[in-house]
């Protein structure tokens, strides 16, 4: 079996924490990963482009989409408490973990609770982000993961590489031989003589998993948002398996980020609208399902929702850091990332790749550790992320603003306490660079000024990245120009919202 | 963790409510001023569009349709939510298993077929939407047989958009929003419909005979 592994050791996601342009080195030499990147991204990228196009009204969703999530992190004490209350009235059961560890031993009381050592999974990247596997897997509890790629992944002892197309970097000969050498290990094995036709494989995938699904008691699942007035949970999917996991099994157990609130069942409106178009670039996601506690003879009986805060709580406290967590985990900022399509998923060193990895996993972990303190600097903050993405996140801003904090240090929320971290040393280039960027953000007009100017005339971008980047680029292909930048949307729109 | 979320929002002022937080709900309602006809059509060009194979027919025609869909399908046994109304199967000859809390996963992935009504249709995405209803049955019933017959009424199902969609559900029910079959991307991008859903989805369109 070839297999392209890159530099990561172990399957824990924690474990790979080797700083990003080293990680980054690796992956841009292999050759057949820099191939399925960038045939992935570039067709998504203009398929979202399309999907798009066909709402004349996205920038006041998006506007609305952002605003809904500001209103709810400003607020996330108030909608916390309204969702716990509304959750329990529903007949659902609230727990609260405030790291980690505390997520995983939850849950592993819950499973041992139920006396079932086996237990079906949808794919959630809250779960990936805690390793809850690698938990439930020390206390003799096998979880499956029943997402077609999650599955390769699984399958494969390998890490998930795409928040959308974990598997991206598998081409079909290899998922086929993954198949044929591992599924009988776990389960049902590959059918006799199976090929490497997609129809085939999600074929072989399709019965492997139905004898897991078909005797599942206890599934486990995130969520793509949380109704607060409601207590109604949300799963946005494509496969089917997030059906099976969710109404099939007696026990179902949530992890969800405490981010993943949005305060009314209208609100739903705009992100259920937001999601897949950006997401899977689709008018509408195969399958949504939502469900609130429990219903009588449908669905599980017992529903737990497990809380996470895991570092969000030290992300809100960051003034300018804090609107990463309006992020729905599209994979929009990914696919037109030149620094992701060439560096892959794996190079972030965590379940948060792209864009939102490099602002998100440095808040919720910290810069304190080598990788997190070098993924600010993984952008050539040529703004693209921020243009595509659903909720209006200003991606390159936090990066500048982190790169601030490991170059300069300052004070920080750590764990829930307030912490002062020292400069990062041996970053002189990254401190000039800094006085750049600061002096930008001293001086909004021009930073205004510079995005449109990016945004009009991304032909002239540099072709080689700034920074650590400058080692590990050769050449890079420039994302598509926006017709128009979200500023100058911004601008112009609440121009005439005044006059009507 | 409360303590904690309240220390990090130490700047937002104290008497601040979230409603002062604005949000402007200036997107559209609907993308499109439509007749009852045009609706119509655009659901079903956009449930054809993702793969669900779409069928129209008068109120009296029903009945012999479904027989027929059955019966192509080669299908002998269906499951039945309890309030489908039974003129709906009166012409299908199969074997019937009512929708009951009893079922276990194993008995509906032995059944051929499910027939359903639904609680919305929303025609600019291509969605039908189950709400558990009395025509609708339990979620499984839906999921584990691998072929679905879903009857929407026009008149009284389809509406345009997802905000007017949204706001005739019910959260306090369970939902199950189907937008064509279930489908996967994962294999090199390429979209292979049907991996743990029904992998045939036939949505029948029915109008009032008085519309035409
Ligand atoms: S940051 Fe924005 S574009 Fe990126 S995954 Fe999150 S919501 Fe999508």
């Amino acid at each position: 079996m070839s297999r392209t592994y890159l530099g990561m050791p172990g399957s824990h996601p924690a474990a790979s924490r080797a700083p990003f342009p080293e990680a980054a080195a690796a992956s841009t030499q292999d050759a057949q990963l820099r191939g399925n990147l960038r045939h992935a991204t570039h067709t998504i990228r203009a398929k979202r482009a399309k999907a798009v196009a066909e709402l004349d009204d996205w920038g006041a969703l998006r506007a609305a989409g952002a605003a809904i999530k500001d209103r709810t992190l400003r607020h996330l004490d108030h909608y916390l408490e309204r969702l716990e209350e509304s959750v329990t009235r529903a007949g659902g059961t609230v727990h609260w973990a405030v790291d980690a560890a505390e997520a995983n031993r939850i849950v592993t009381r819950l499973v041992q609770d139920t006396g079932e050592r086996e237990v079906v999974k949808v794919k959630s990247m809250a779960t990936q982000e805690i390793g809850l596997n690698e938990a439930l897997a020390e206390a003799g509890i096998s979880a499956y993961e029943t997402d077609l790629a999650e599955l390769i992944v699984q399958l494969g002892d390998d890490l998930p590489s795409h928040i959308l197309v974990p598997a991206i970097h598998r081409n079909r000969g290899e998922i086929r031989d993954i198949f044929r050498e591992r599924m009988a290990a776990w389960g049902r094995p590959a059918p006799d003589g199976l090929g490497d036709e997609p129809r085939e494989l999600a074929e072989a995938a399709r019965l492997h998993l139905r004898e897991k699904f078909l005797s599942a008691k206890v599934g486990i699942s995130g969520a793509n948002f949380m109704v607060a007035d409601t207590g109604t949970l949300v799963v946005v999917e494509s496969e089917g398996n997030g059906r099976m996991c969710l109404t099939l099994p007696e026990t179902l157990i949530s992890v969800v980020g405490i981010e993943k609130i949005v305060p009314t069942w209208q609100d739903l409106e705009v992100f259920l609208q937001l999601l897949p178009r950006s997401s899977t670039a689709e008018r509408m996601n195969p399958y949504t399902s939502t469900w609130t506690g429990t219903a009588d003879g449908d669905g599980p009986r017992d529903f737990h929702l497990v809380l996470l805060d895991n570092g969000r709580t030290d992300t809100l406290a960051d003034r300018v850091g804090r609107q990463a967590l309006r992020c729905i985990r599209c994979s929009a900022c990914l696919n037109v990332c030149p620094v992701y399509e060439r560096a892959g998923g794996h190079a972030y060193g965590s379940a948060y790749p792209g864009p939102i990895g490099a602002i998100l996993t440095p808040q919720l972990r910290g810069v304190g550790g080598s990788l997190e303190a070098s993924l600010p600097y993984a952008s050539s903050l040529c703004g693209a992320c921020y243009e595509v993405c659903p909720v209006a996140i200003d991606i390159p801003e936090v990066l500048i603003h982190l790169r601030e904090r490991v170059v300069e240090g300052g004070e920080v929320t750590l764990r829930g306490s307030k912490a002062v971290i020292k400069p990062a040393k041996g970053h002189a280039a990254e401190r000039a660079a800094m006085r750049a960027a600061r002096w930008a953000l001293d001086h909004p007009g021009a930073l205004r000024g510079g995005q449109r100017l990016a945004a009009r005339t991304r032909r002239f971008h540099p072709k080689r990245l700034p920074g650590p980047g400058r080692a590990w680029t050769d050449t890079r292909e420039l994302p598509e120009v926006p017709a128009e930048s979200f500023r100058d949307w911004w601008a112009r729109t609440r121009g005439e919202r005044g006059e009507k | 963790m409360l303590g904690r979320v309240r220390r990090a929002l130490a700047d937002v002022p104290r008497d601040e409510r979230p409603q002062d937080q604005p949000v402007a709900r200036d997107y559209r309602r609907t993308h499109g001023d439509r007749t009852h006809a045009e609706r119509v059509g655009l659901l079903a060009e956009n449930l054809a569009d993702y793969r669900a194979d779409v069928h129209r027919c008068g109120p009296a025609e029903l009945p012999a349709l479904i027989a027929r869909l059955l019966a192509e399908r080669g299908a002998r046994s269906v499951v039945v939510p309890a309030g489908l109304p039974p003129e709906w199967l009166a012409e299908a000859d199969v074997e019937r298993l009512p929708d009951a809390a009893e079922n276990t996963a194993r008995d509906l992935d032995a059944v051929d077929s499910v027939v359903t009504g639904c609680a919305v249709a929303i025609a600019e995405t291509g969605t039908i939407v189950l709400d558990a209803g009395p025509d609708q049955g339990r979620r499984r019933i839906t999921l584990v047989p691998d072929h679905h017959i879903c009857v929407v009424r026009a008149r009284d199902h389809v509406v345009d958009s997802v905000v007017q969609g949204l706001e005739r559900l019910d959260p306090a029910h369970p939902l199950t929003w189907i937008s064509g079959p279930s489908a996967t991307s994962d294999i090199e991008l390429d979209r292979v419909e049907g991996v743990h859903g029904p992998r045939t989805l036939e949505v029948i369109i029915v109008e009032d005979a008085a519309e035409g």
